[in-house]
């Protein structure tokens, strides 16, 4: 594989690793024939995201060198990152970058071509793995909220940096609110202060989604960006007194997609399914997946009606399985599917589900959606007590754990991590 | 806009000055509700400054973690009065509500004790009137989703047709009566020297530095405008002189006869309360004023635009 990345696209690049590093301490760096492809996910499997550059993103493109199979690979996110560390840098003294993967010697190329002749080349080690793929269709998702990222930047600001868990629902009046989610069994004696951020629909660009929806995700995975001052041209510039800088490390989603001035979409389902956020134009698109929390909305954090406090829970959980309520060794429900590189071929079978344009996994679970295609209304599990966590597994929401074959599950090998 | 404020405010040259300088919105305080213990019924409306709001709000965040809000008819103040928890520090803030709000109206639980007392964590209050920097309307309620909040409701200004409102819910302990004993103002001590201070900032940046080498700091001033701040270790002793400050005039005549104006009055002090002090002050403030009783504690007397604050830090044992 060889790209050759240049001018401004090397710093979109490095953003977009930044976002990147914000989920996943390893990078699945994957040339395919829709462009190359950038994927992590995070230890707990609760978090996933990608990105995709089409060809056109690069001044040139060869996904394998004559002769050889498209290698995979799978990177240190620290190691790829520090490549792109300074994004200053980048911009100003970088020219070109080219990426390649020598299969020989196992090492990813990454060639900085500088001002004065200066060239920096970073060789990375790399594992040869499987293709991360997680299981997820922004098209099965009933809701949709799309608007300019600055949106959506600008209604994280109020939130503190260190906020875990935010709730995105649509309140009253076809509001669309962001409320700080507190646990419910956080320390009575201590309590947090509670911070709602409303938005007029007039804001969207689309809202589909009906009053009284609801999910709640981590924040974190998304957010970290520099307050900006820029945002209310109709008022005098007048620096506020003590906004601080966070200290950032890197960038988050939000954050990238606001720079390249792109509209984020937020693809939601009932609370427990995962929830899609994506970018997208012509050279590149970007899908975070998140976790959301599967407990049915309390009445505390009733959208509805902010005044009221009704007892009733205004939401209607779907009476999904609990996705998250299984311990860790039932992992292979929900993990990410993962294929062998022999299975991949095998299986590059129709997916049933019909994904967007520019999005097409090259592997998919084959026989699973299939069946799942039947499937219309998820069981439910009557008595199940309401899970506290669900930082664990989520994804596969194709898969509902009632329906999964006994069989061997030929989709779901595990990343055979050390083992050659 | 600016107008109606006006109109409402009353003219004086201390808001004139916050016009020219800070943001001017027509802001909205209604603080009402019912709470047990009692019935605890505050209406509070008002146009409210809010960037000098955010400069006390800060300043008290960085002066106490948590702290008490007591609401009155004609004050609103910010104490910290919990000597065992800080060592023996207090500190006492009061702004006058005129000066910030236009309309004030508040109910305590009689018509005798005429007077709300909120505790809070001070920071979650800087953070939530920081959002309103922007802002084209505020209000403030006390509300009770589950437990007493203080919940302070922004409308920000928005390019598009739509307005975007901001709710931050501020949860508050409401103190009951017999604990508003221990909430009053301290007594201002008598003191043996009184002096102005110097310019805060430099202070602060000389004992950041001295923090280094001791916490154990002796502040000793004099009738003659000078300070001086010192540190004794066993290697080094380091001693920065403040001269010509000038001294507020003394309140009895006895005194200043009685008193050699040579003669220093000092009090030894732990360094991170003093720290913590100058840490808090953003702005170099229109009064700064220091008092010291010799070798039982020094106080802090200083007033930013409207708003005063005292602070006390006792000698240490």
């Amino acid at each position: 594989m060889k790209c050759l990345v240049t001018g401004g696209n090397v710093k979109v690049l490095g953003k977009a690793v930044h976002s990147l590093s914000r989920i996943g301490d390893e990078l699945y760096l994957e040339p395919l024939e829709d462009g190359l492809s950038l994927r992590t996910v995070n230890s707990s499997r609760s978090a996933y995201a990608c990105f995709l550059f089409a060809p056109l993103f690069f001044q040139q493109y060869q996904v394998a060198t004559s002769g050889q199979d498209p290698l995979r690979c799978k990177i240190l996110m620290k190691s790829f990152l520090s490549v792109f560390r300074s994004l200053a840098m980048l911009e100003k003294t970088v020219d070109k970058c080219c990426i390649s993967l020598n299969g020989r010697s196992s090492r990813l190329v990454v060639q900085l071509h500088c001002k004065y002749g200066v060239r920096k080349t970073h060789n990375l080690s790399f594992q040869d793995c499987e293709s991360l793929q997680a299981v997820f269709d922004p098209a099965l998702c009933p809701h949709v909220l799309r608007a300019p990222a600055r949106v959506l930047g600008e209604a994280v600001l109020p939130f503190p940096p260190a906020l875990a868990e935010v709730t995105l629902g649509i309140g009253h009046g076809r509001r669309v609110i962001l409320r700080s989610y507190q646990e419910e069994e956080a320390d009575s004696t201590v309590k947090a202060m509670v911070t709602e951020m409303s938005i007029g629909e007039e804001d969207f660009q689309q809202l589909q989604a009906q009053e009284g929806v609801a999910i709640t995700f981590c924040l974190k995975e998304l957010r970290v960006r520099l307050p900006a001052h820029t945002h209310h041209p109709v008022l005098p510039a007048c620096p506020g007194p003590g906004l601080t800088a966070l200290p950032l490390p890197s960038q988050g989603l939000l954050s990238f997609a606001e720079s390249a001035n792109l509209s984020l979409s937020i693809h939601f389902d009932a609370p427990g399914r995962p929830a899609i956020f994506a970018i997208e134009d012509s050279l590149l698109n970007g899908h975070f997946v998140l976790a959301t929390l599967s407990e049915p909305y309390p009445h505390s954090q009733d959208l509805r009606s902010p005044e009221l406090c009704r007892p009733a829970p205004q939401l209607q959980a779907h009476s999904t399985p609990l996705l998250d309520d299984f311990a860790n060794d039932d992992i292979d429900s929900y993990m990410i599917a993962m294929e062998t590189t022999v299975g991949c071929e095998g299986s590059r079978a129709l997916p049933s589900l019909s994904l967007p344009p520019g999005l097409q996994p090259p592997c998919s679970p084959g026989p699973h959606s299939e069946e799942e295609e039947d499937e219309d209304e998820p069981s439910t599990v009557p008595g199940t007590p309401p899970p506290k966590k669900f930082r664990s597994l989520f994804f596969g929401s194709i898969l509902a754990p009632a329906h999964s074959p006994q069989g061997p599950r030929p989709v779901l090998a595990e990343d055979s991590e050390g083992e050659g | 806009m600016t107008s109606a404020v006006l109109k409402c405010c009353p003219v004086d040259v201390t808001v004139n000055r916050s016009l020219s300088t800070g943001k001017l919105h027509r802001v909205e305080l209604l603080l009402q509700t019912k709470l047990a213990p009692g019935t605890l019924d505050v209406l509070l409306s008002k146009s409210f400054l809010c960037a000098p709001a955010v400069g006390v709000s800060n300043m008290i965040a960085k002066l106490a973690k948590i702290c008490t809000l007591r609401i009155s008819p004609d004050k609103l103040n910010f104490i910290l009065s919990d000597k065992l928890a800080s060592g023996g520090v207090s500190m006492w803030c009061e702004l006058e509500q005129e000066n910030f709000f236009s309309e004030f109206q508040m109910e305590g639980i009689s018509a005798a004790n005429n007077e709300i007392y909120l505790e809070l964590t001070s920071e979650n209050l800087s953070r939530a009137l920081k959002t309103a920097q922007n802002a084209r309307a505020l209000k403030i309620k006390l509300t009770n989703k589950h437990y007493p909040c203080l919940t302070v409701s922004i409308e920000l200004l928005s390019v598009s047709s739509s307005s975007r409102i901001v709710t931050h819910d501020i949860p508050v302990k409401v103190i009951p009566r017999r604990l508003w004993k221990d909430l009053q103002e301290p007594t201002v001590p008598d003191s043996d020297v009184s002096i102005y201070l110097p310019v805060l900032k430099t202070m602060k940046s000389v004992v950041e530095k001295m923090k280094n080498i001791s916490n154990h700091l002796i502040i000793e001033a004099n009738l003659n405008g000078e300070l001086n701040l010192k540190i004794e270790t066993e290697l080094v002793c380091v001693t920065t002189h403040f001269k010509d400050l000038g001294n507020p005039p003394l309140a009895s005549e006895n005194a200043s006869q009685a008193r050699n104006p040579e003669q220093m009055a000092e009090v030894h002090i732990d360094i991170r309360k003093l720290l913590q002090f100058l840490a808090g002050q953003q702005a170099n403030p229109t009064k700064a004023v220091c008092n010291i009783v010799n070798n039982k504690i020094v106080h802090f007397d200083l007033l930013h635009e409207d708003v005063s604050l005292q602070y006390f830090i006792p000698a240490l044992s």
